[in-house]
């Protein structure tokens, strides 16, 4: 650098300025492309959901807020109500919830403590993981096949000895809410052990020490201090996964029966709002498109509150730590 | 201790101390030992179903499984034999027009997100609404892209079943891009700008191509995801029982050619079903697994 005279180091100066007009502009340009981007992620979500309540507003005009709370789905007649699709969405996705939860939190915590060694646990967590890439038409197909005449004879025996419970009073046919629900649990699963056991991990080791320092045991330590602590990214996972089972749709429309009917009986059929727009859209005249995509409203408003609290909820979680 | 200090040994106050017993009653030693066989058991149980489904599906498919099931078109109803070739071409198609829009997308967002975002307001916005997105129902995308572009266009098509494919697959792509650029070293950024590049000179040239194995893998896991996805194709894409490569013409997929021959009740066309779902398993199993193993192999 030192060898170079007076002069040249000028002219390259020069031509560097010369170069960075063009770079700058280049790189301006670049910037703006990729806010453009991430600009466009957030407008894609509203656009979906202006043009959902958009196409759904004839519909929304015609049947108002009865179609919520009536349930008359007649498409000779264009009467339109989806309150045995909202009870079917609520009911299944909550017996998911009832199994998945313990379930899900009691394996998330095994597999974030160390009672078996790494080597094993990994590959477990792996294989758990890859439930949730089960293709949900896959798992359809063998609720049909496989997993309903397997549990058949349960229903069977809960129908003859229970049905005095309001709960088994139907003779049981293989598609039901239950049927649903018990599938959904083992597809959401994932979710929840996959986001709970990631805040049990992030958890400062100081908090075990302390627990078992204080004398005790090992349980003790998980239930009242790990458990408690990473409670928010327990709840948060469980929002998701209440959010993925309300959404569900392909394991519904193949195991659920499809019955436009609210019964007690959780071994009757029934049908969920993702249920009903899968097995009704395709020969679906004009008006019951738009009612159809009213229930897609309903579905997608339901869902949207479910993770946009599950967001705000895992956010706050990582924000304390 | 107590002893070596002298003080306590002599008025004796450190007998009452007895470290030999321990607090551990047996009640609380045996609650440990059931939760830990409890969890145990779960995770046995949850492990259940992903072999049972991964077992039935080869053992139902592996039958008819062939080269037919990939060149033949599906036979009609009473007829057997044949196999799913248009529903592959269909598959390829769709996920084709879902990556064209998304990918770009995904990864311009991403950019924003890891190079110039972090920190700002609408960075956290758009992480929000990516992870808002991620867990809007296929099916309303679906619908999204049934209002959008089959109403406009008046036609089912490949092209409506990409759109639909692409919202599903473009908060994928964006996560786990921004995961893998947040993997770069910021020393790598540094030692470019320290050498004259321009913001766009770093990122074209150093970042991305630092964590090009990751993008790849985000396309892979979103490709994975979207392929089996029959929910948002069910109204966009439909299904077509013949050879089809237009792309503004209903077209058969995988994912939705199993769920029509799942629910009818034919014979050849449930073992159909069951082949196809053999083939997809197959596939988006095969594709997670690698690049999870990729994935956490950069990690280590």
């Amino acid at each position: 650098m030192s060898a170079v005279t007076g002069e040249q180091p000028r002219q390259k100066w020069r031509g560097l300025e010369r170069k960075n007009d063009v770079v700058t502009t280049f790189d301006r340009v670049f910037y703006w492309l990729v806010i453009l981007g991430a600009v466009a992620i957030g407008a894609v979500l509203l656009w979906i959901a202006v043009q959902i309540a958009i196409s759904a507003w004839p519909a929304i005009q015609a049947y108002g807020v009865q179609f919520l709370v009536t349930t008359t789905w007649d498409p000779v007649q264009n009467i339109y109500g989806a309150l045995p699709q909202i009870y079917g969405t609520i009911v299944t996705s909550m017996i998911a919830l009832v199994i998945a939860v313990p379930l899900g939190v009691g394996v998330a915590v095994f597999l974030s403590e160390d009672f078996i060694p790494n080597s094993i646990r990994t590959p477990i967590a792996l294989a758990i993981e890859l439930i949730a890439a089960i293709p949900s038409v896959v798992v359809g197909l063998w609720g049909i096949f496989v997993f309903i005449p397997f549990i058949r004879p349960f229903y069977n025996f809960l129908y003859d000895n229970f049905s005095w419970i309001p709960l088994f009073s139907t003779p049981p046919r293989g598609n039901s809410l239950l049927t649903l629900g018990i599938v959904l649990a083992v597809m959401i699963s994932p979710t929840i052990i996959a986001i709970s056991r990631g805040s049990l991990l992030a958890l400062p080791r100081d908090l075990r020490q302390g627990a078992l320092a204080l004398g005790a045991t090992r349980w003790e330590t998980i239930l009242r201090v790990l458990i408690p602590a990473a409670f928010s990214g327990i709840v948060g996972s469980v929002m998701l996964a209440l959010g993925r089972a309300m959404g569900e749709t392909m394991a519904a429309a193949m195991l659920v029966g499809n019955a436009n009917q609210i019964t007690p009986s959780l071994l009757a059929p029934g049908a969920t709002i993702a249920s009903l727009i899968a097995a009704q859209f395709g020969e679906a005249g004009r008006a019951q498109v738009a009612a159809l995509l009213y229930s897609g409203l309903v579905l997608m408003i339901l869902t949207l509150i479910v993770n946009i609290l599950a967001e705000i909820i895992i956010q706050r979680f990582q924000n304390i730590e | 201790m107590a002893t070596a200090d002298g003080r306590f040994s002599e008025d004796g106050r450190e007998s009452k101390i007895n470290l030999t017993r321990s607090a551990r009653t047996p009640f609380r030693n045996s609650f440990d030992t059931f939760m830990t066989i409890l969890t145990g058991v779960f995770t046995i149980l949850i492990l259940v179903p992903l072999v049972a489904i991964v077992w039935d599906v080869a053992r139902e498919g592996i039958g008819q499984l062939g080269i037919q099931s990939f060149t033949e078109l599906p036979p009609p109803p009473g007829l057997t034999e044949g196999g799913f070739g248009n529903a592959i071409i269909g598959t390829i198609y769709t996920l084709g027009i879902g990556a064209a829009f998304s990918v770009p997308l995904g990864i311009l967002a991403a950019v924003y997100l890891s190079e110039f975002g972090r920190g700002t307001r609408l960075a956290y916005i758009i992480k929000f609404a990516t992870n808002v997105l991620a867990g809007v129902p296929a099916i309303i995308a679906g619908l999204f892209s049934y209002t959008v572009v089959v109403l406009t266009t008046g036609t089912f098509s490949a092209f409506a079943g990409g759109v639909a494919l692409s919202v599903v697959m473009v908060p994928i792509v964006l996560r786990a891009t921004e995961e893998g650029l947040l993997l770069v070293p910021q020393e790598m950024r540094q030692a470019a700008v320290g050498v004259g590049a321009t913001k766009f000179q770093t990122i074209s040239r150093i970042v991305i191509p630092a964590a090009l194995p990751s993008i790849a893998t985000a396309v892979t896991l979103s490709l994975a995801r979207a392929g089996g996805e029959a929910a948002p194709l069910l109204f966009t894409a439909l299904n077509n029982n013949f050879w089809s490569t237009d792309v503004w013409a209903p077209i058969a997929t995988l994912p939705v050619l199993i769920y029509f021959y799942a629910i009818i009740p034919f014979r050849p066309q449930q073992q159909l079903a069951w082949t196809a779902a053999l083939v997809l398993l197959g596939l988006i199993l095969i594709v997670s697994i690698s690049s999870r193993l990729l994935a956490r192999k950069r990690f280590q």
